[in-house]
């Protein structure tokens, strides 16, 4: 088993389809919820393939997407505070705040360096000890855990430099909250498998449960993806709505007990700011009064002006499911992955970019 | 202490005479270079290819290969691409302050070693070193001369509808090969640089077919941006088969750790041929009885509709846009 040719298996993925196409009867509409699917359905071509009765959107997940201007601004003001060093996961750079973007204040002399690890900042800080080094905490439950070994680590190494810009946020209340929003008429949802690897399955009951709508957790390759699918068929044809889970080798029901205690120690729920959907309560993740000096917010003094919307970015409509990116009237001519408007276009796993790169409204 | 290299060392003063005349032109020997004039002359007639190409690769030494060996590669295919058969490169380093005498003598030996197996010289070159800072350990510029058979027109606005695309091997092994070494980023892979000189590779597909109509290298930016480069200068479409496209298992699982599509990671060892149809498998032939083609294989056809587009038939049998890459690779976060 090597885990990736076998679930691009063309035969299987052929036998997959062909089962969904014989079972659907029933119109169904199934909300992908995380980023990295959206990009296994386009990289895939996966709608074309699904029976007519079958509708797939695109949800929320892509945090670098969902961070709000505001809080972009924060962070490029953070790296206008002399003596600081912000570092980043790289899909952070180009994303446009209200005014600037990262990579246009590290242009303009701004130390902002792209890391690929927690650790990485770490040992930053560790490098550096007359300055400042600031992490900037964006991403759902998969990075929260990583980003608490951090600050845990960071007390014991005696490291006094090192600070989180926490920009959290947590699933399963946006997906309540989008919900109760109305409009969507859900009938299955494909839920992220890398949060539920942390958080496991049992999270997702309450949408089954309250709402009606079957839940299957997923992972990333193609067969992953049409077998989450074909679960959700099966549930909608039955009339069940249940949690099940598609990704066994990645997700056990009860999730990843180290790491939700990394993230307890640390961590406790914040209402947060999304991009579309506003505050959320208990969306978002603030570090815990006793880690209070690793806490960039309580740190530093932020300053920033008022934030302000790209008039005319629907990324937030989009970002919501009640919007494609082929509504926007930016998509493909002012907004392109080399120069975006927002940041649906900057992520790798943001809806417009998935459009925009594998076809989607291109014809592909 | 090891021996550096010193400023003096790019000065034109002893120091650097010493160093170009023991380390360089000692082993880089041929009759043109050794004449140590300022520049080389030599007879050429036919129509000949001219290419330059400067490297600045980190780390400068990397699984399957140096940046020397790279430079020389580089040029190299850069003048198989119009099938021309290289001859003479010029070599001109730029060095930082600093490095070990031993490195730089490490690469102009792989350099050595590898205009050996290419089947040219290095005739020119220069040497200048600058402060600690002002250059990341070294970076070299080559450029390259070749003579183009008769009968032969390949270039990249040349490919027809109904084309067959054809791939020398898997895709992306220098691109992981070099990421796994760098700094911040090192995972450990068996994975090597598929570094090549293809000269060789181009000759023997010529004699199988003189009517091959384009040859590209993916290098930056990998199969997928070639591919439209290739596409857009020829104003035509062209359609590739997932399932065709050989990539080791390695190669897809870094792919998939970095966040990163093999599609758009660089080779140095690969060259993708368009040739008329029915000369198609003459060329795939050839291919796979030279080393460096021994799994080429045919990925996609030519097409007349929507000139510049490139699309895919993923391995599901669905149907997407393959674009050219934008901006630089970047690993993905949740």
């Amino acid at each position: 088993m090597k885990y990736i040719t076998e679930f691009r298996s063309s035969e299987l993925g052929k036998g997959l389809i062909a089962r969904i196409q014989q079972r659907s009867k029933k119109k169904a509409r199934f909300m992908e919820f995380c980023g990295g699917h959206t990009v296994t359905i386009f990289r895939y071509g996966i709608r074309q393939l699904l029976p007519p009765t079958i509708e797939m959107v695109s949800g929320p997940g892509c945090p670098i997407c969902v961070t709000a201007n505001a809080d972009l601004d924060k962070a490029i003001a953070l790296s206008q505070i002399p003596g600081v060093i912000v570092t980043t996961f790289g899909d952070m750079l180009k994303v446009p705040g209200s005014r600037s973007s990262l990579e246009k204040a590290k242009a303009e002399g701004a130390e902002v360096r792209t890391v690929y690890s927690t650790m990485d900042a770490l040992d930053t800080a560790e490098a550096n000890p007359d300055r400042s080094v600031v992490f900037l905490g964006i991403g759902f439950e998969t990075t929260a855990p990583i980003i608490a070994a951090s600050i845990l680590q960071a007390e014991e190494r005696g490291i006094k430099n090192y600070y989180v810009l926490s920009l959290h946020k947590l699933c399963p209340p946006v997906i309540r909250a989008l919900l109760d929003s109305g409009g969507l008429e859900l009938q299955g949802l494909v839920c992220p498998g890398h949060v539920s690897a942390v958080i496991g399955s049992h999270p997702w009951e309450f949408i089954a449960q309250e709402y009606g709508i079957p839940c299957v957790v997923s992972g990333f390759e193609p067969l992953d993806i049409l077998q989450c699918v074909e679960m959700l068929v099966e549930q909608v044809e039955k009339g069940d709505s249940r949690v099940e889970i598609a990704y066994k080798r990645g997700v056990r029901p009860e999730g990843n007990q180290i790491a939700l205690e990394l993230m307890e120690r640390v961590f406790e729920p914040s209402p947060a700011r999304w991009r579309g959907m506003g505050e959320i309560a208990g969306s978002g993740l603030k570090i815990k009064s006793e880690y209070r000096r690793f806490d960039a917010e309580a740190n530093f003094d932020i300053k920033t002006a008022p934030a302000v919307e790209h008039k005319g970015c629907i990324c937030g409509d989009i970002l919501r499911g009640v919007k494609t990116p082929a509504d926007c009237k930016f998509f493909g001519k002012a907004c392109k992955p080399e120069n975006p408007v927002g940041p649906c276009m900057v992520s790798a796993e943001g809806s417009c970019s998935a459009y925009y790169l594998y076809g989607g409204e291109r014809g592909g | 202490m090891a021996d550096k290299i010193l400023l003096a060392h790019g000065s034109g003063g002893k120091l650097a005479h010493d160093l170009v005349e023991k380390s360089f032109v000692k082993v880089l020997a041929n009759p043109l270079l050794d004449k140590m004039d300022d520049s080389a002359v030599f007879e050429l007639s036919g129509r000949l290819a001219f290419t330059t190409d400067s490297y600045v690769v980190s780390p400068i030494f990397f699984p399957g290969g140096d940046i020397g060996k790279l430079a020389v590669c580089g040029t190299v295919n850069d003048l198989a691409t119009s099938g021309a058969k290289p001859l003479y490169l010029s070599l001109a380093f730029i060095i930082e302050e600093g490095l070990a005498l031993e490195d730089l003598e490490k690469i102009v030996n792989s350099v050595q070693a590898v205009c050996g197996e290419a089947g040219v010289e290095i005739v020119t070159g220069d040497t200048k070193v600058v402060t600690r800072g002002s250059a990341d350990k070294l970076f070299i510029n080559t450029a390259g001369v070749g003579v183009i058979p008769e009968g032969v027109n390949i270039s990249g606005s040349n490919a027809r509808p109904g084309d067959k695309v054809i791939l020398s091997g898997a895709i992306g092994d220098h691109g992981i090969a070099v990421v796994s070494k760098r700094e911040g980023l090192s995972f450990a892979t068996k994975l090597k640089s598929d570094c090549a000189p293809l000269g060789g590779l181009v000759a023997e597909m010529l004699k199988a077919s003189p009517d091959i109509h384009a040859l590209r290298d993916p290098t930056r930016g990998g199969l997928a941006t070639s591919l439209n480069e290739l596409a857009q200068q020829s104003k035509v479409s062209i359609r590739i088969e997932e399932k065709e496209i050989p990539v080791r298992e390695e190669v897809l699982a870094a792919c998939e750790m970095l966040g990163f599509d093999p599609l758009y990671v660089a080779n140095e060892g690969k060259m993708i041929a368009i040739v008329p149809p029915g000369d198609a498998d003459k060329v795939l032939k050839a291919m796979r009885r030279n080393k460096y083609g021994k799994k080429a294989a045919i990925i996609g056809e030519v097409g007349a509709e929507n000139p510049g587009r490139v699309t895919m038939k993923t391995v599901l049998g669905s149907s997407r846009i393959v674009d050219m890459m934008v901006g630089d690779l970047l690993p993905r976060i949740c």
